[in-house]
């Protein structure tokens, strides 16, 4: 177990430190930084001057050495545009990213165990296929039009919600519906998988014959069995939701990471940007890993390292 | 050692079929045919121009509502441009995303599976490797940022969504690989001195392709649903060009008036990407019935 423990943490130290490579790449590929953080107005002068200023008349693996050197120990420099330091933008605005991923990850996990269940008891009837057809039309639905037809009915013809902003817990409740939404296909038809293989298993029949009840077989021995990959996928998917929440974050002007980044990739701030990509994938990595340790106390039978 | 459960999760298999049934998988193909013929020959049937401008007639209702236009069959945008003519146009632009991001997603991803399921070893790890960064890597905030600072164009698109979302096939590609490498057929080509890459290319890749063709369209899907995102948010595919993502971007501003604006576009690329995603799903169904024979 600890084996298992102790090889992927290197494994996840060792993708982190590709991504930060990549990250630094990424924001190189417009070509001349120096001549986008300027501006169009700005003279051959201004840009030399800006080269000297941001050290980007340094060679690019200097460049390299000496913001990965940095970010170990969580200082990712300045921001371009905002006038603050990138880890204190970051602070600022993570709390409001990771509440709309609990929030979104919360309500799908609402909706789609007692669905996929639902679903599994009612194998190949008219439930089931709804079900089915459900998580399909769900796995269609673009978030970002989603968002917008949420707005119109609850935000203006209800008029329950607040259409955009940051501020009350009413202003999470959309977006965590968007993100959740994100999530619900892949968790309910999981469960529903997972449901219906436990059902057909010796141990349910053993249940069975022990005349045990069948809500207790149910509850008691099938889910327990149909929830360890569950489990282990919905943080996997917090990890994507994460990741993905820059849109429906955009869309409703909420104020987190996502947004950020978003703001900085407008602004050409590119310091933000390689943070952001960074943090993003540190959360996803060690989302994972979580996963894998869970998945591993949830089922001995994947403990061997 | 049992594999990371990122890596296990996006398999079509452990997703589990879902039994939509044949009819899915009819009305699957119908919906795609029918947005495939659109986007040829649509066009040429609608006769107004997608991109001529009639400040007279800005945001007509469609058909079915008050107020519409004999001429405009499904109204007219914020421009005053034939809402039915782009929409028709637009679909040219998500297949031509779609497939062109099949392709290039799939050459990098089946290369890279079959070449780690076929050597395992130190290239599997480096396989492995790949992928497991290449999930950890958020795909709409680079993707975001790659053409945020290199500009918008549909080529620049492509080339991104291609190379971010190869994770798939290389995850299924892999593991089927892994399955048949050691099948009588493959032993038999050895036998008959066959080469390393005859076998790869002639024994290995035929036996996967059906369960590659089911990734093509689950990721097909989401390339589609990725663009429209990506130019939804203004660093996609550049205006005047009417993809569906970037005319719901415009009509965002009206939609609360005219909620039809952001209707006729968001539906439209609903029912495309469930057509693809009901393909897919009849196609897994295909496979199953196959494999228990």
């Amino acid at each position: 177990m600890l084996r298992l423990i102790a090889r992927r943490l290197a494994l996840g130290v060792l993708v982190a430190f590709t991504v930060m490579t990549l990250a630094f790449l990424l924001t190189r590929l417009s070509g001349d930084l120096a001549v986008s953080i300027a501006g169009p107005q700005a003279t051959q002068a201004d840009v030399e001057i800006v080269r000297k200023a941001y050290g980007l008349d340094r060679p690019l693996y200097v460049q390299f050495f000496a913001w990965t050197g940095r970010a170990m120990v969580g200082d990712f420099g300045q921001s371009y545009f905002f006038k603050d330091s990138v880890a204190n933008l970051i602070q600022k605005r993570l709390p409001i990213t990771l509440t709309l991923g609990l929030v979104g990850l919360s309500l799908a996990l609402i909706v789609s165990l007692p669905l996929g269940i639902l679903a599994a008891l009612r194998e190949n009837t008219w439930i089931d296929r709804s079900v089915t057809m459900f998580t399909m039309v769900g796995q269609a639905v673009p978030s970002f039009w989603l968002a917008l037809i949420l707005m119109i009915v609850l935000g203006l013809q209800l008029g329950i919600l607040p259409i955009s902003g940051t501020g009350t817990w009413q202003h999470f409740v959309m977006p965590g519906i968007v993100l959740a939404f994100t999530a619900i296909p892949a968790l309910t038809r999981l469960t529903r998988s997972g449901m219906i293989e436990a059902m057909a298993s010796d141990y349910i029949r053993t249940a069975r014959a022990k005349g045990l009840s069948r809500a207790r077989i149910i509850f008691k021995h099938a889910l327990r069995n149909a929830a360890i990959p569950v489990v282990s996928i919905a943080a996997v998917q917090l990890g994507f939701m994460l990741g993905g929440s820059i849109v429906i974050e955009t869309v409703f002007a909420l104020h987190g990471v996502g947004y950020l980044g978003w703001e900085s990739i407008a602004k050409n701030d590119f310091p933000v940007v390689q943070a952001v990509v960074l943090v993003l994938a540190v959360f996803y990595i060690g989302l994972t890993l979580l996963a894998d340790i869970l998945n591993a106390l949830l089922d001995p039978r994947l403990r061997t390292g | 050692m049992s594999e990371p459960i990122a890596i296990q999760a996006p398999q079509p298999s452990s997703i589990g079929s879902s039994r939509i049934g044949t009819a899915g998988f009819a009305i699957g193909i119908a919906i795609v045919g029918l947005v495939v013929a659109a986007a040829v020959v649509g066009n040429a049937l609608v006769p107004q121009d997608p991109f001529t401008q009639d400040l007279g007639n800005r945001l007509k209702p469609p058909f079915w509502m008050e107020g519409s236009q004999a001429g405009h069959l499904l109204g007219t945008d914020q421009l005053g441009r034939d809402y039915l003519a782009r929409l028709v146009y637009g679909a040219r632009i998500s297949l031509l995303i779609g497939i062109m991001t099949v392709i290039t997603s799939g050459l990098i991803g089946i290369t890279l599976g079959v070449l780690g399921g076929f050597f395992g070893g130190r290239v599997d790890d480096v396989v492995l490797f790949a992928i497991t960064t290449r999930l950890s890597i958020p795909v709409v905030l680079v993707a975001l940022a790659v053409v945020g600072l290199m500009g918008s164009g549909l080529g620049l698109v492509v080339a991104t969504l291609g190379l971010l979302l190869w994770d798939r096939f290389a995850v299924v590609a892999r593991a089927t690989t892994m399955q048949v490498r050691n099948h009588d057929y493959v032993s038999a080509a050895w036998c008959a001195g066959a080469s390393t890459s005859h076998i790869l290319i002639r024994e290995i890749l035929p036996n996967i392709a059906s369960h590659l063709a089911v990734v093509a369209t689950l990721e097909m899907a989401l390339a589609i649903l990725l663009e429209a995102a990506l130019s939804f948010l203004g660093l996609g595919v550049p205006p005047p060009l009417p993809s569906w993502g970037l005319m719901i971007a415009e009509g965002k501003d009206y939609m609360f008036f005219s909620p039809w604006v952001i209707m006729i576009p968001g539906v439209a690329l609903l029912v495309l990407v469930l057509g693809i995603n009901l393909v897919g799903d009849g196609l897994r169904n295909l496979l199953g019935a196959e494999r228990l024979r």
